[in-house]
Order: structure tokens, then C-alpha cells, then sequence
């Protein structure tokens, strides 16, 4: 390989934009959890299962946030379980962008400084 | 695979907790070699795309069903240690605002949906990439077998923390075999989820996806300043 194409950062000019791919997964995501989840199975999920059947399901205690606004993935006060869930899972996915975006952001190198 | 409060005893629950901890804080410190300006951005849709997904319940039959876990995903396209991040931002929301998780099990849930399937999914499509061709191509099904393995070997961690410290009195092999039982099956979907998520970054952007890096190296040479030790 020659020294020119590594310094040149060889980039294909007809690639994917980085904010379109950014948009088309915030998209999707907000897509499956507002709407999609609504079709989402409903049955107990394998651990909840195993646990009914070798009869330990009852050892589970009340969950302390169970009175929450936005508990077992419904909104409070909403009564429309479709709108209810939806708003849910799409609150709670904005939530984990700029929580778990905004930690990511503070961890990350920054050019230039070598300190924190 | 969330569990809840009263699952395992308070001893337990602490040790799983300090684990998490330590878990957690060693990502924070290994994630600064993943994330930059570009991928920082990513790591959070990363994040939302594995909250959003798990709340997918698909059926596994006999009135059981499985989600995404998200561990391997999230690993193959951010890195491990981010991946670790981001499955414990997911737990962590999930818990203290869906009441999904047990507050006194968050360090439980930590350590089996982000710190195993994170492990295991990684070591499992890093063992294949190195054995499969270099191709591009090679990632998706690898990653798919990474996350396929990382849900029984997570259902595993389960089990061995219930005999340690389970509250009822269960049969250790009925637990194990049904444990294991389902979250092979529940694996499946989560490689098919995985691959099809791996795979799309794949056709658009191959070099956002951290585990294609490797790959595409010699092809894309990029120098980066070297970092100074903290």
C-alpha cells in the first residue's frame, strides 16, 4: 500500500452518510418500541416459565418502583393500552439514548487532550 | 432473563452487586480506547435499539417466550466494554423506572445479561472470525453464533447463583435442564436478531461496526495519536 493512500484516510465517496445511519437506528428503535411492542408475545419469558414450573415463581417479592408512572411498561393515566405502551417504549428508549449516549460522550478520548 | 427481588438471598444479591460494581467500573476505563467522537454518538442509539428490542417478546412455544438480550450485539457493534455500558444503562432504566429487574437483583441482572452474554458473545465471535476467512461477510454469522451461546451460558450463570443462593428449595438438575432447555431455544432468536441487526450496519457502513474493524484494517489504514496512561 502506498504512503499516499494511507494519509489520504481513503474514504468512498459513496457511502452511507454517519447521521443517516444514526437516524435510521433511532428510527427503528423508536418504531419497535412504540409500535411493534404492542405485538410482542404476552407469555411469561423463560425465566419467569422455568420458575412457575419448578415452583420458585412465588419467591419473587413486589418490586419497589411497581407504583412507578411508567411501570411494567405502561403510562400511567393513559388508559389506551396501545397508546399506553407505545408512549412507554418510547420514552424509555429516549431515555437510554441520552443516558447511555451522554456517559459514552463523557468516556470518550477526546483529540487533543491527553488529561482528563 | 430479568430477575426479580426475592430470587436469590441478600448475600447473594450483594456479591452479585460488587461484582457488577467492579464490572462496570473496569468498562468505564476500557470503554475510553472504544468510543470517540463518532462512536460515542453510536453507543447510545446502540443502547436504545437494545432497550427498544427487548421489550420484543417473541414466542418460544408452550405458553414461554424470550427476548434480545443484546450483549453480544452490542459488543460486536461498539466494542465489549461499551457493550457492557450499554446492556447496564439498559437494566438500570429498565429496573428503577419499568419496575422490569429487581432493585436488589440489579446487580444479578448486571452480571448475567450484561457482563456474560457481553464475555461470552465476544469470546465466541472472536474465536470465529479468527478461524473463518477475513471477509466481511464472516462477521454477521459469527456474531449471530456469539449471541446465539451467550443466552444459555447466561441461563447457566443463573442456575450455578441459584444453588448458591436460591430462596426456595429447587433440584438443582430440573433447574439446570430447564434453564438450559429454553435458553437454547430463546438463543436462537437472539442470533437471528443479531445477525439481521449486525448485518444491515454491515451493507451500509461496515467500518461502524466495531468487530468488522479488524477485517477492514488493512484496507483503511487509519493512524491514531497514541494515548498518553492516565
Amino acid at each position: 500500500m502506498s504512503t499516499t493512500e494511507q494519509t489520504e484516510q481513503t474514504t468512498d465517496k459513496k457511502r452511507v452518510p454517519f447521521t443517516w445511519v444514526a437516524v435510521g437506528i433511532a428510527v427503528v428503535a423508536l418504531l419497535l418500541a412504540g409500535v411493534v411492542s404492542y405485538y410482542a408475545s404476552a407469555n411469561p419469558d423463560g425465566l419467569e416459565y422455568v420458575a412457575e414450573k419448578t415452583g420458585f415463581i412465588d419467591s419473587a417479592s413486589e418490586h419497589g418502583a411497581a407504583d412507578g408512572p411508567l411501570a411494567d411498561y405502561g403510562t400511567k393515566g393513559v388508559d389506551d393500552e396501545r397508546l399506553s405502551g407505545g408512549l412507554a417504549g418510547v420514552i424509555g428508549t429516549v431515555v437510554v439514548l441520552v443516558l447511555a449516549g451522554g456517559l459514552a460522550l463523557v468516556v470518550r478520548r477526546r483529540p487533543g487532550s491527553t488529561e482528563e | 432473563m430479568h430477575v426479580p427481588d426475592g430470587f436469590l438471598d441478600a448475600p447473594t444479591s450483594i456479591a452479585t452487586g460488587a461484582v457488577a460494581v467492579v464490572a462496570v467500573g473496569v468498562a468505564l476505563r476500557g470503554a475510553r480506547r472504544e468510543l470517540d467522537d463518532k462512536t460515542a454518538p453510536l453507543a447510545g442509539l446502540v443502547a436504545a435499539f437494545v432497550f427498544a428490542t427487548q421489550m420484543l417478546n417473541f414466542p418460544v412455544g408452550a405458553g414461554t417466550s424470550g427476548h434480545l438480550m443484546g450483549g453480544a450485539l452490542a459488543a460486536v457493534l461498539v466494542g465489549p466494554w461499551t457493550g457492557v455500558l450499554c446492556v447496564s444503562v439498559v437494566l438500570i432504566v429498565q429496573s428503577l423506572l419499568f419496575a422490569d429487574g429487581g432493585i436488589t437483583a440489579l446487580g444479578t441482572n448486571i452480571l448475567l445479561m450484561a457482563v456474560t452474554t457481553v464475555v461470552v458473545g465476544w469470546f465466541v465471535t472472536r474465536v470465529l472470525m479468527k478461524v473463518l476467512p477475513k471477509r466481511v461477510g464472516t462477521v454477521a454469522p459469527a456474531a449471530a453464533v456469539g449471541a446465539f451461546v451467550s443466552v444459555p451460558a447466561a441461563a447457566a450463570v443463573f442456575t450455578a447463583l441459584y444453588f448458591v443462593g436460591g430462596t426456595a428449595d429447587i433440584s438443582l438438575a430440573t433447574l439446570t435442564t430447564a434453564m438450559l432447555g429454553w435458553h437454547t431455544v430463546i438463543g436462537l432468536g437472539e442470533g437471528a436478531i443479531t445477525f439481521l441487526a449486525v448485518g444491515a450496519i454491515l451493507a451500509v457502513r461496515p467500518d461502524l461496526v466495531y468487530a468488522a474493524r479488524s477485517v477492514i484494517a488493512e484496507r483503511d489504514l487509519v493512524i491514531k495519536p497514541k494515548e498518553a496512561a492516565a
